[in-house]
């Protein structure tokens, strides 16, 4: 199934002007349209390159991050904090999209996607023509976000709007892939995560561009402010801004959304972030092979290696 | 099986009851398919926003209030308004027998009471799934005829 219509030649001529009608009409600002592409998308019926015969290539800028992704572990308040953030961007004029990404099944593939009972933004009379909602399912991607999403997110861009926020499913220390689709890092953190220890552990928190810790209102959440800016100190580099919230009761909203409207990449983590991206781009390019299944009984049947199936793959995508 | 098809369960008006759309949404995902819940108390402008937005091939309402008769056209009306007629609508709660017609003539295509199995709810997924004219605007005459 993945990879079948990549070239386009799986298409019907009739399928072709109905995609392309779609995607103008996108571009029109029409949100039907604009949510039926990142359907085709995601169900991989087109592909970014077709939608960029008809619409053109993004136009990045460097004055200012595109892309950001959020992500923290479940239930420190990630969602509702949005909220506020995109409540504040919304309101200042920008037009923000947001791919709110929640787990599937490993057991039946399906998905409750439930952050939008979160949302008030989204019911606002005005500032909800201002932000786009999507919410995403993992599917069978392996990590926090599923690599798709980097696609949907440069059509969003495409399309005009000013800025993409990813939320990720509810990530563990060692959950760095969304450093391989986003222009910067948020890591929302909760009060009396663990002692001063877990602040130096490595993963996550080393690729922040920002940290918020959120429910202020709770005892601990100071502490453990206070207990990751030292461990940030000890680093090299500058250390990335750390702020607190309380997304409940509206603390230090405006501020966290003025300050990371501007946010400058950290620059701490370079390397570890081609490594991520570098990761998922390969992941990507074998999962996406249009012989995967083919690979795969081979595999299973002996007559084929891990190294063959590399090999072949490689050799594949450089045709 | 082909992907996921995307199902907004939704509560309109000002009722509170949400056990049943929660046991619906948790045997959608079960079978597979991709559930947004919205939380409680939505307008017709919110859920058809959400579905809308959400690229959504099912809705399903909920109501235990006794306003099904009201809030549920309202949001098949609108619906049609905004050109989502290929939008499959069914719906749920304590809805009367009498009210029933009323319903199905607003092409709401199946009402589902207490005590329905879920696997009901699945069938009728996949029956008004094959079919291409079960929408909200479309001119199927059709509804599931439920046991419950």
């Amino acid at each position: 199934m993945l990879g079948k219509q990549a070239n386009g030649t799986g298409l019907l001529k009739h399928e072709v002007s109905a995609l392309q009608a779609m995607i103008e009409a996108a571009m029109q600002g029409d949100r039907r349209s604009l949510a039926r592409t990142l359907t085709a998308l995601e169900n991989r019926s087109i592909t970014l390159d077709e939608i960029k015969t008809i619409t053109g290539e993004h136009q990045a800028t460097t004055e200012h991050w595109q892309s950001l992704a959020i992500t923290g572990a479940p239930g420190v308040g990630k969602s509702c904090l949005l909220d506020g953030l995109l409540t504040q961007w919304a309101g200042s004029g920008l037009r923000v999209a947001l791919l709110a990404v929640d787990p599937s099944s490993p057991r039946s593939g399906g998905a409750l996607l439930g952050d939008r009972v979160r949302m008030t933004v989204v019911d606002h009379p005005t500032l909800k023509n201002n932000v786009y909602l999507r919410s995403i399912a993992t599917r069978k991607a392996s990590g926090s976000v599923p690599l798709i999403v980097a696609d949907m997110t440069e059509f969003l861009l495409i399309l005009g709007w000013d800025r993409v926020v990813i939320e990720t499913v509810g990530a563990g220390q060692a959950e760095v892939r969304c450093a391989a689709i986003a222009d910067r890092i948020l890591v929302v953190e909760g009060p009396a995560r663990g002692d001063g220890v877990q602040a130096e552990k490595a993963g996550l928190l080393e690729l922040a561009d920002a940290v918020i810790v959120n429910k202020c209102d709770l005892p601990g959440a100071k502490r453990h402010a206070d207990e990751l800016k030292e461990s940030y100190e000890l680093g090299s580099g500058t250390p990335p801004p750390v702020m607190l919230t309380s997304a409940l009761h509206g603390t230090g909203i405006e501020t966290a959304s003025a300050m990371l409207l501007e946010l400058v990449s950290s620059g701490r983590s370079e390397r570890a972030r081609w490594r991520e991206r570098l990761l998922a781009h390969h992941e990507r390019k074998i999962l996406e092979s249009p012989q995967l299944d083919d690979f795969l009984e081979k595999l299973a049947a002996g007559y084929m290696s891990l190294d063959d199936v590399i090999r072949s793959i490689g050799a594949n995508n450089s045709e | 099986m082909g992907e996921p098809l995307r199902v907004v369960v939704a509560k309109p008006g000002l009722d509170g009851h949400d056990r049943g759309a929660k046991v619906v949404a948790r045997a959608l995902r079960d079978a597979g398919h991709e559930v947004i819940y919205t939380g409680l108390r939505r307008s017709a402008q919110q859920i058809v926003d959400t579905v809308r937005d959400e690229d959504a091939r099912f809705l399903g309402l909920s109501s235990l209030s006794g306003a099904h008769g009201h809030l549920f056209p309202k949001v098949c009306e609108l619906l049609r308004t905004e050109g989502l007629n290929d939008v499959i609508v069914f719906g749920g709660g304590i809805i009367p027998d009498d009210d029933r017609d009323a319903l199905f003539d607003c092409k709401i295509r199946a009402i589902f009471g207490p005590g329905t199995p879920t696997s009901e709810i699945l069938e009728f997924i996949q029956a008004s799934n094959a079919m291409d004219d079960a929408g909200v605007g479309q001119t199927s005459e059709w509804h599931w005829s439920s046991e419950a």
